[in-house]
């Protein structure tokens, strides 16, 4: 029994859910209590001590369902298991047990032996989908497969009459056996390979050039996003004070001793205040680009409750505030229309910082962050390096992010060379990786 | 887990003898909630409680202590709370004091030292006086360790603390122990039975929720929520019990910014019953929306529905169906 609560933690660890050694002796000690009995307060109990949270919780209710699904007969099993060692020896070597049990159609029976024979098989070691097939040979053979095919061989070549009958039987029972030990390794998959499996295409993804993803990519970045706005939300959400240690906060602890007859038992010390993060993002939305920036705001927006002030603006020719767009839409239809109103004129940035300075100077100030995202390619229009300059003098700090590798910074129509001197930073972002960390720096500026 | 000692947990003895304890002081519990406080008791672990506001995460608590007739000891977070709140305090007033006293006696005591030495020896030999539990003003942490027959102790929204108060219970919650540098560590003889709530404002770190149970109260079905009005609201009818329930759950499936939680539907049951109402009708509901909604936008949004929900929940479909599967209240 141990072995399968080991194997259920084993499986809950794979799906994400982290499960520490000492929670796992909770778990033993809760079975130990609770018993394996009844299967619904087992449910609940193990999602009790096990899911830290309401999306462990939904993970650990699926995979108990899926890893439980045959345990109807654990608690048989369990009770006698001088007996069953007994029997898990006898049904390999003779086909006719084999064949009797799955025309007995005792289902219990059956996927009391099929269980045996996964177990054999080592099924608990599956990772990916394509050892399903795999993991079903080694169940039909530890299950006496290899003698049922025998026995089918030699009914085909019979001459007896009755072997043609028989043969067909066998024939259904071996497609029989191959279906469910299929099903049964298709479902330990679910358990142990899938949430590993997800991991690394996660992995994967997230390495990948931003602007070489497909649709079926999309659908997982977004997850991917939640999950890097989650951990940037939990690591920048903390520490807002800080004790600025050894400097006296004279009033607070005249105050705070008042009632001590002035005599400063409690000492309070100065704290330093923290400023809240202010992002103001400036996005080229061109064709070039445009891919780049649906990340960049899907994850600054995923951010809402680490970073409450964010404001965005997207320009091609002109530049205009996009923060409505964004608020009144689904995120894919906002960036379509983004991308309509904004994105269609030539590529001109001194144009757009034109705009920012006459119509948006005064969202800027001394603790906004400003962050660029574009290719500086100004179609050899005039950059206007002076407006740049002034809006990065106001900010707190101006960071660009390119998608051009810098080789190519300053080739061609690109106008990097001109603004980079008044960048507190400009880095390579291509990959969902380089955006996790560009955003991390920014906000850890602020810590 | 021997008992020599007689504690007030005995009643945890299984899990149908939590909820019908509960039950028998007006908690309607579900499995899921008795089973976690049969298993905090079995493995000494605290329960950590999310969900809504207002579904009755403190309230369990108040019920536990109620029941087994044990002191509850509750600690609200709030921003700045620190150890001198939560665990103890010196009295710095009463060692002043008694320092004023001493004084005199001072010169009597240390008279007879010959130099400077000794008379600092006669005086260390004083301090550990002063650094005494006499002084100690025990805040709830320590006085839920100090009760000899256990204790509830319920430390309310968490999430509201710092993180550094949050680091501060770990020595607490795991070993269920209490160390004051001048005194030494004080062990509690009966762990409390400890109750954190959240409202998830903030993210709770990883340390702390490793060592709780982890529970999430939602919305109760209806046949829940009817029981605990009826617990809550004796006097109400049958009737007007069925319309108002089915009418909240009703709410509850809209688009509102601020879902109506159990203790709105309990506000609500006990206004409509100041009202004389027997039954639903739409302009009661109308003039009383502001007890079960709290946001102007909300109220607006629902006043357009009255009518349909109203009549969903006079209709006869859902009102009849049985409140199997709850314990009955006696």
């Amino acid at each position: 029994m141990e072995r399968t609560l080991t194997n259920f933690i084993r499986a809950l660890r794979s799906s994400e859910v982290r499960v520490s050694t000492g929670e796992a002796l909770d778990a033993t000690r809760t079975v130990a209590l609770i018993g394996y009995g009844d299967r619904s307060l087992l449910r609940d109990s193990l999602g009790c001590v096990l899911a830290k949270s309401t999306e462990e919780k939904d993970i650990h209710d699926r995979l108990f369902d899926l890893y439980f699904a045959h345990s109807k007969s654990l608690t048989d099993t369990d009770s006698g298991p001088s007996e069953a060692e007994a029997d898990s020896d006898a049904p390999q070597s003779s086909p006719e047990d084999l064949v009797d049990l799955l025309q007995s159609g005792d289902e219990s029976a059956i996927s009391t032996a099929l269980e045996r024979a996964a177990e054999a098989a080592g099924i608990e070691d599956i990772r990916f989908s394509t050892q399903v097939a795999y993991y079903a040979q080694q169940i039909i053979k530890q299950m006496g497969g290899e003698a049922l095919q025998q026995r089918l061989l030699e009914a085909l070549q019979g001459r007896e009459p009755g072997d043609e009958a028989q043969a067909q039987e066998l024939i259904d029972i071996r497609r029989d056996l191959t279906m469910r030990a299929r099903e049964r390794a298709e479902r330990a998959f679910d358990v142990f390979g899938a949430g590993e499996t997800q991991q690394f295409r996660d992995d994967f993804a997230a390495e990948k050039r931003l602007n070489a993803l497909d649709r079926y990519d999309m659908e997982r970045m977004k997850g991917l996003i939640a999950k890097i706005a989650k951990r940037l939300a939990v690591k920048h959400s903390r520490r807002r004070r800080k004790r600025n240690r050894g400097q006296l906060d004279v009033r607070r602890t005249m105050r705070a001793n008042a009632g001590l007859d002035g005599v400063p038992f409690n000492v309070i010390w100065r704290q330093k205040k923290k400023d809240r993060p202010k992002i103001v993002a400036i996005c080229d939305v061109s064709g070039s680009v445009a891919q780049y920036v649906r990340f960049l705001l899907l994850l600054l927006y995923s951010l809402a409750d680490a970073v409450p002030d964010i404001h965005a603006f997207a320009f091609s020719h002109r530049l205009k505030p996009v923060d409505d767009i964004l608020a009144d839409n689904e995120f894919e239809a906002a960036m379509v229309k983004i991308i309509r109103e904004l994105g269609m004129g030539s590529t001109d940035y001194g144009q757009a910082w034109s705009d920012l300075k006459v119509d948006h100077e005064s969202i800027i100030d001394r603790r906004t962050t400003v962050i660029v995202l574009g290719d500086g390619r100004s179609n050899y229009g005039d950059p206007r390096a002076d407006l740049f300059r002034d809006v990065a003098q106001r900010a707190k700090s101006m960071i660009w992010l390119n998608p051009e590798g810098r080789a190519l910074w300053g080739t061609g129509d690109s106008a990097i060379p001109r603004y980079l001197p008044f960048c507190t930073q400009m880095s390579h972002v291509a990959t969902l990786k380089d955006l996790e960390r560009a955003v991390d720096e920014v906000l850890s500026a602020y810590g | 887990m021997a008992k020599d000692i007689s504690t007030g947990y005995e009643p945890l003895v299984s899990i149908e003898s939590v909820t019908s304890g509960l039950a028998e002081v007006g908690y309607i519990s579900t499995r899921e909630i008795s089973t976690s406080v049969f298993l905090a008791h079995g493995l000494r672990k605290p329960i950590l409680i999310e969900g809504p506001a207002g579904v009755g995460k403190t309230d369990l608590a108040q019920s536990l202590g109620r029941w087994l007739d044990l002191p509850i000891l509750r600690l609200q977070c709030y921003e700045g709370l620190d150890e001198g709140k939560a665990l103890y305090e010196w009295k710095y007033g009463k060692q002043l004091l008694y320092t004023q006293i001493l004084k005199e006696k001072l010169n009597e005591l240390i008279g007879s030292a010959d130099n400077l030495s000794q008379s600092l020896g006669k005086l260390a030999s004083f301090e550990d006086l002063f650094f005494s539990e006499q002084f100690l003003e025990s805040r709830p942490l320590l006085t839920a360790m100090q009760q000899p027959a256990g204790s509830i102790l319920l430390i309310d929204e968490i999430d509201k603390s710092d993180e550094e108060f949050e680091a501060f219970l770990l020595e607490v919650l795991s070993d269920y122990q209490v160390t004051v540098p001048e005194i030494g560590t004080i062990r509690a003889n009966v762990p409390p039975i400890v109750i954190l709530t959240s409202n998830n404002v903030r993210e709770l770190g990883d340390a702390l929720k490793r060592r709780c149970l982890h529970l999430h109260i939602g919305f109760p079905d209806a046949a829940r929520e009817r029981l605990i009005v009826q617990a809550r609201v004796p006097d109400v009818s049958q009737i007007l019990l069925k319309q108002l329930v089915s009418f909240v759950q009703g709410v509850r499936e809209t688009d509102v910014k601020k879902r109506p939680s159990i203790s709105e539907t309990v506000d609500w049951a006990r206004t409509l019953l100041l009202m004389h109402t027997t039954a639903l009708d739409e302009n009661f509901v109308r003039t009383t929306l502001n007890v079960l909604l709290k946001h102007e936008s909300d109220i607006a949004a629902i006043s357009k529905e009255v009518p349909r929900l109203v009549r969903e929940a006079t209709g006869p479909d859902k009102a009849g169906r049985t409140s199997s599967g709850y314990p009955e209240l006696g």
